[in-house]
C-alpha cells in the first residue's frame, strides 16, 4: 500500500515536472518569434489572431517531435528571417555576432594596458 | 608631432558606430513579401466547403496559373477585392483561383460566395487558420500567384486594387 502511494506521487511529481519542461520550451520559442502584425510583440505577448494560429502551429510542431531549429526553420522559409528575433548565423550578420567579442577584448587590452602604464609611472 | 594613438582609435570607433547607425537606419524593417517570390508552395490538402472532396498540391499543377486567395466573410477588404475576383475568373483557361476560406464558418463562406459571386474553381476551408501558415498568410485578404511548378510568381498583401489586377492580368497573359 505504502509503495503503491510512493508510485503515484512521483508519477505526478515527475508528470508535472515533464509538463513543466514542455511549457518552459513552448514558451522559449513563442518569445523568440515577431509578431508580424503588431508593434513590437512576441508572439508570446501577443493575443493576435496571426500569433494564435502561429501558437497552435509550433505546438503541432513539438508534438510532432520537432526540433527547436526545425520549428524556426520552418517559420524562417515562410515569413522570412525578420520572423525570429534571434537572426541565424550568415556572412551578412558577422560583425553582429563577432563585434560584442571584439570589443570586449579591445576593451580587456586598454584595461591591461593602463593598468602597465600606471604601475609603471608609480614605479619611476 | 606626436600622434595620439588613444585619440584616433576613440575617433576611429566613433565613425565605426556613426556608419553603422547610418547604415541601419537606412534600411528598411518593414515586412515584405518580395524575397518569397521564386520560392516554391509546400505541400497541403485542405477539404472544400461544399463537400467532402479534397484538394492538393498535385490538382495545381495542372493549371498553367492558379491565384490562391484567402477570404472570409467577416473581412471588409475581401468584399472589396472580390469583384477583381470576379473579372479574373474566367479570363484565361489555363488559369484558375482557388479559394481558401481563413477561419470561416462554412455556411457563412457560403453565403458570402452566394451573395457576391464565386470566382472559384475550387473553395477549400482552412477553419483553424494552421494551413495559411505553410503558405505564409500573416492577414487575409492575401493572394499567392504560382505557376503548374508551383512556384511564386507573386504575392499580394492586402486586397487586390486595379494595380494587381492588372499586374495578375499582365502575369498571366
Amino acid at each position: 500500500m505504502k509503495l503503491e502511494k510512493i508510485i503515484i506521487i512521483y508519477f505526478f511529481l515527475f508528470s508535472s515536472l515533464f509538463a513543466n519542461e514542455k511549457n518552459i520550451e513552448l514558451t522559449e520559442i513563442y518569445k523568440n518569434l515577431r509578431c508580424l502584425i503588431c508593434q513590437g510583440q512576441s508572439i508570446a505577448d501577443s493575443n493576435s489572431d496571426f500569433a494564435s494560429t502561429i501558437k497552435l502551429v509550433v505546438q503541432d510542431q513539438i508534438k510532432e517531435g520537432k526540433t527547436k531549429k526545425e520549428i524556426y526553420d520552418f517559420l524562417i522559409s515562410k515569413y522570412g528571417e525578420w520572423i525570429v528575433y534571434q537572426p541565424t548565423f550568415t556572412k551578412n550578420n558577422l560583425l553582429l555576432w563577432v563585434l560584442p567579442y571584439l570589443i570586449l577584448a579591445f576593451g580587456g587590452f586598454v584595461i591591461y594596458f593602463l593598468v602597465k602604464k600606471n604601475r609603471h609611472t608609480k614605479g619611476n | 608631432m606626436k600622434i595620439n594613438i588613444s585619440k584616433i582609435i576613440i575617433f576611429s570607433f566613433v565613425i565605426f558606430f556613426l556608419s553603422i547607425f547610418w547604415l541601419g537606419l537606412k534600411k528598411d524593417n518593414n515586412y515584405d513579401t518580395k524575397n518569397f517570390i521564386g520560392n516554391k508552395i509546400s505541400n497541403f490538402q485542405l477539404s472544400s466547403i461544399y463537400n467532402n472532396d479534397y484538394i492538393s498540391e498535385e490538382v495545381l499543377k495542372k493549371n498553367k496559373f492558379t491565384l490562391i486567395n484567402f477570404f472570409a466573410s467577416w473581412c471588409a477588404p475581401c468584399r472589396t477585392e472580390h469583384k477583381y475576383l470576379i473579372n479574373l475568373s474566367n479570363k484565361n483557361k489555363e488559369f484558375k483561383i482557388l479559394g481558401i476560406s481563413f477561419k470561416d464558418k462554412k455556411k457563412n463562406s457560403i453565403n458570402f460566395l452566394n451573395e457576391l459571386g464565386n470566382p472559384y474553381n475550387f473553395v477549400a476551408e482552412d477553419a483553424d487558420g494552421k494551413a495559411s501558415i505553410s503558405f505564409g498568410i500573416y492577414g487575409i485578404p492575401e493572394s499567392i500567384l504560382i505557376n503548374n511548378e508551383l512556384v511564386i510568381i507573386k504575392k499580394i498583401v492586402g486586397p487586390i486594387d486595379q494595380k494587381y489586377y492588372e499586374e495578375i492580368l499582365q502575369l498571366i497573359q
